[in-house]
């Protein structure tokens, strides 16, 4: 790696003790020799393991549940169903406003997904609760499933969620999240070439090196401490004491250090269900994802389609872009609502076009729901757009760099959200690239600056 | 059939931070006796090392070596509240929070050493080694082991201070999408060559060029560890994983590392990284967060490099070989 001193020299104060030192790391020797102790490394006796009898259909009708002979499994303490959960059906952005109550702990009535939670086992060993699992008799009535996102949205499609109602998320601003700049129309009719195009991606898996779990200690107290390896603690804490109907004041969370998060740690998924079962049973209990689990239980990357119509000149200039973004949430909303907002936030990417129309939505399928992940909103969002960006650059003879430069935003720039660009730089980014990757540009291009003209 | 070479470029902001902001951090700290340093926190470091910079942030705000700081984290029952580790919000919240905690200790310090000097608090600076000296006389000085003493012991007063970092939440206007996402934006710009096996379908990546644009580099070397790492991840993102290969069918999702594809030691390009420091305005030190962002721009720039090298485009993500080899199948039929 290279530190490149020249650029924004003047509004950077080099030279201080601690910041910008390239110090060892306080916890590398921890790490690389095993020491340092994760959630996992909690080992209480007594301690029971607790897996979960998941759906295996992608939307079915749950008739009846007979857990008799599960319960008679040697090891097995505690069966737990929906009737169990003190607030079963809940969303984690409510702690942030953002509702409806979409989901349930433990399926009720009805499941939505293949792997959706049904029925929680809780046994002396992880075997006697996996063999448990397998003896837990659910009678289903298979419903139709919906997996494409363009099916789902046609009318008479199977409704995925009726805590929606329809099959996307409804914003205040209707059906989808909308940026509306200039007179995209009016762009495209002056344009000198128009291309539209569409993109999509997959859904993807974090990989932590950690799978996710938690240990839960019920104590002396009548407080009960989670070790988890969760992302963000008092976000869990809060949507655990909803979930339990426990005052925040009976949990102590405790993590902080996490084998990898990528953004799949932030669903609220297993600590809740453990403390209850420590609740229930009075006795600590582990409750950790295997890999399977890890890859095809916990929330994916969105699938996203990106449709972008773009009208542009001759000479380069973007004069009008049309974003259609469509987030595939799965069969609930966890963090994908904002995940999709936070797309129409960021298009049409760091250029300044005068006329933007952008529409967001977020689509419920029958699939393992996706939530946060790194990038998310953002990242397929700029897959798409610089493709685009290539496509449009060789439509019209031009450079792929260069075009670039052309459409950069600068300092003072009205972005389509409506706010001044600042700190922009992106202009020099490129022309370091041109310089590392012996890319070459015109020399106007490496005279550009992201500063303000005149400042 | 032959190997075919391309080169692609894609350029990119990422904001930091929750989107429309809304998401506190809170910071504590506190001497010990002897002039160490407690910041107790309830952040998560989810390995990338959120403990070191806090260390060195709070040390360099206070004035006293990284080594005498220590990090207290994510115990509910002691650390004040954050959102969480993510949207790369955790140096630029939870660093803006150590920031304010640190300056009040900071003050309490300066005013327990003045007494102990008398002079005004004022007069004085830290040489960042741990003493306390009078401005343009520095044989004047105290420890800061000293100050903390005398402050535990003799003046009663505690080095402490108390830091909150909130960007106040912003709501999209319903028609229009007016709204503030973000308050600084990371920047980036990625040039990928690779070669395209037209026979088999396999692309390698040869050589990824980032320059990123990250606000401040706080400690180089992790800032290294977190952007070759994303880099990794972005050429993984574009041609190897998926949990849904045939997505929207539900059919032959992986379950673990064998049916999971990622890259392995020899699949990862020749990976070079340039950093640019654009201090931003709000940010720890002018930090911005560039955790997500680093993993993005390889994605396109793959993609454009595969066009580049054999002129059809894969714009469905992964780009796998088989979906490059139908790509060329269509090609050829047209």
């Amino acid at each position: 790696m290279e530190l490149r001193k020249n650029y924004f020299a003047d509004q950077r104060k080099d030279g201080l003790h601690e910041i910008g030192q390239p110090r060892p790391r306080l916890d590398s020797p921890g790490h690389v020799t095993g020491k340092t102790a994760y959630f996992a490394d909690r080992n209480f006796p007594g301690m029971l393991h607790l897996k979960m009898v998941r759906s295996p259909h992608h939307h079915a009708r749950i008739r009846s549940i007979d857990t008799s002979e599960a319960e008679k499994h040697p090891g097995v303490v505690k069966i737990l169903t929906a009737k169990d959960v003190p607030h079963n059906v809940y969303t984690i952005l409510i702690l942030i406003q953002i509702g409806p109550e979409d989901e349930t702990v433990l399926a009720d009535g009805k499941v939505r997904w293949k792997g959706e939670a049904v029925v929680a086992v809780l046994a002396e060993t992880e075997r006697a609760a996996q063999e448990a699992a397998a003896k837990v008799k659910v009678d289903y009535e298979v419903l139709p499933a919906v997996f494409d996102m363009e099916e789902a949205l046609k009318p008479g499609a199977p409704l995925v969620n009726e805590y929606h109602g329809q099959n996307y998320y409804l914003y205040d601003s209707g059906e989808c999240r909308k940026v509306r700049f200039g007179d995209v129309e009016a762009g495209f009719a002056e344009a000198d070439h128009i291309l539209e195009q569409s993109y999509q991606s997959s859904p993807i898996e974090h990989a932590p090196t950690e799978t996710t779990g938690c240990v839960v200690m019920p104590e002396g107290n009548d407080r009960f401490t989670c070790y988890t390896n969760t992302q963000a603690m008092f976000f869990t804490l809060d949507n655990a004491s909803i979930i339990l109907q426990m005052p925040g004041s009976k949990l102590h969370f405790v993590g902080g250090t996490v084998g990898g998060g990528f953004g799949g740690k932030v669903d609220v998924i297993v600590e809740p269900i453990a403390i209850l079962g420590a609740k229930l049973t009075g006795r600590p209990v582990s409750f950790i994802y295997s890999r399977e689990e890890e890859m095809q239980i916990s929330s994916p990357r969105a699938a996203e389609k990106v449709v972008i119509k773009d009208g542009v000149m001759k000479d380069g200039r973007i004069v009008a872009r049309k974003v259609t973004g469509y987030t595939d949430a799965g069969a609930y909303s966890r963090h994908s609502p904002y995940g999709a907002q936070k797309g129409a936030a960021h298009y049409p990417g760091p250029y300044t076009i005068p006329n933007v129309w952008i529409d967001t939505y977020c689509v419920y399928t029958n699939r393992t729901p996706s939530s946060a992940m790194r990038g998310f909103g953002v990242t397929i969002g700029d897959f798409a757009l610089e493709v685009q960006m290539d496509k449009l650059a060789r439509l019209i003879g031009m450079d792929p760099l260069e075009f670039r430069f052309i459409n950069a935003y600068r300092d003072g720039d009205m972005k389509a959200h409506r706010q001044p660009t600042e700190g922009a730089a992106l202009i020099e980014c490129m022309q370091e690239a041109s310089r590392a990757a012996n890319w070459p540009v015109a020399e106007k291009y490496m005279a550009m600056s992201s500063y303000k003209k005149g400042a | 059939m032959a190997i075919r070479r391309g080169r692609g470029v894609a350029a990119i902001n990422y904001p930091t931070g929750m989107n429309l902001g809304g998401d506190p951090t809170q910071a504590l700290v506190h001497s010990t006796p002897t002039g160490n340093f407690m910041v107790t926190l309830s952040s998560v470091d989810l390995g990338q090392g959120l403990k070191q910079i806090m260390a060195q942030i709070c040390a360099e705000t206070i004035g006293v070596p990284t080594d005498r700081v220590i990090i207290d984290t994510a115990d509910t029952d002691t650390g004040p509240h954050c959102m969480g580790t993510f949207a790369s919000r955790g140096t630029h919240r939870a660093g803006n929070a150590v920031i304010q905690a640190a300056k009040e200790a900071r003050q309490v310090m300066l005013e327990v050493a003045a007494e102990e000097l008398e002079v005004n608090a004022s007069d004085l600076e830290t040489d960042g080694e741990g003493n306390i000296l009078v401005k343009g006389a520095p044989q004047k000085s105290i420890s800061i082991f000293d100050v903390a003493l005398s402050a535990h012991f003799k003046r009663g007063r505690s080095i402490s201070g108390r830091g909150m970092f909130l960007i106040p939440r912003s709501y999209p206007e319903k028609e229009t999408g007016a709204m503030k996402p973000s308050t600084c934006y990371a920047h980036a710009c990625t040039v990928a060559e690779v070669e395209v096996d037209n026979e088999t379908g396999e692309v390698t990546v040869l050589m990824v060029k980032n320059i990123f644009e990250i606000g401040r580099a706080l400690n180089p070397k992790m800032v290294e560890q977190q952007l070759v790492g994303g880099s990794w991840m972005g050429i993984s993102h574009a041609l190897y994983e998926t949990t849904e290969p045939y997505y929207p069918n539900r059919d032959h999702g992986g379950t673990d590392f064998n049916q999971y594809l990622m890259p392995g030691p020899g699949d990862l390009a020749q990976t070079e990284i340039i950093v640019l420091e654009r201090p931003s305005a709000d940010g720890p030190y002018g930090a911005k967060g560039p955790g997500e962002m680093c993993a993005n721009p390889q994605i396109p720039a793959v993609a454009n490099a595969v066009f580049d090298a054999i002129g059809v485009r894969i714009d469905t993500l992964p780009i796998t070989p088989e979906r490059i080899l139908r790509a060329l199948k269509a090609q050829a039929a047209n």
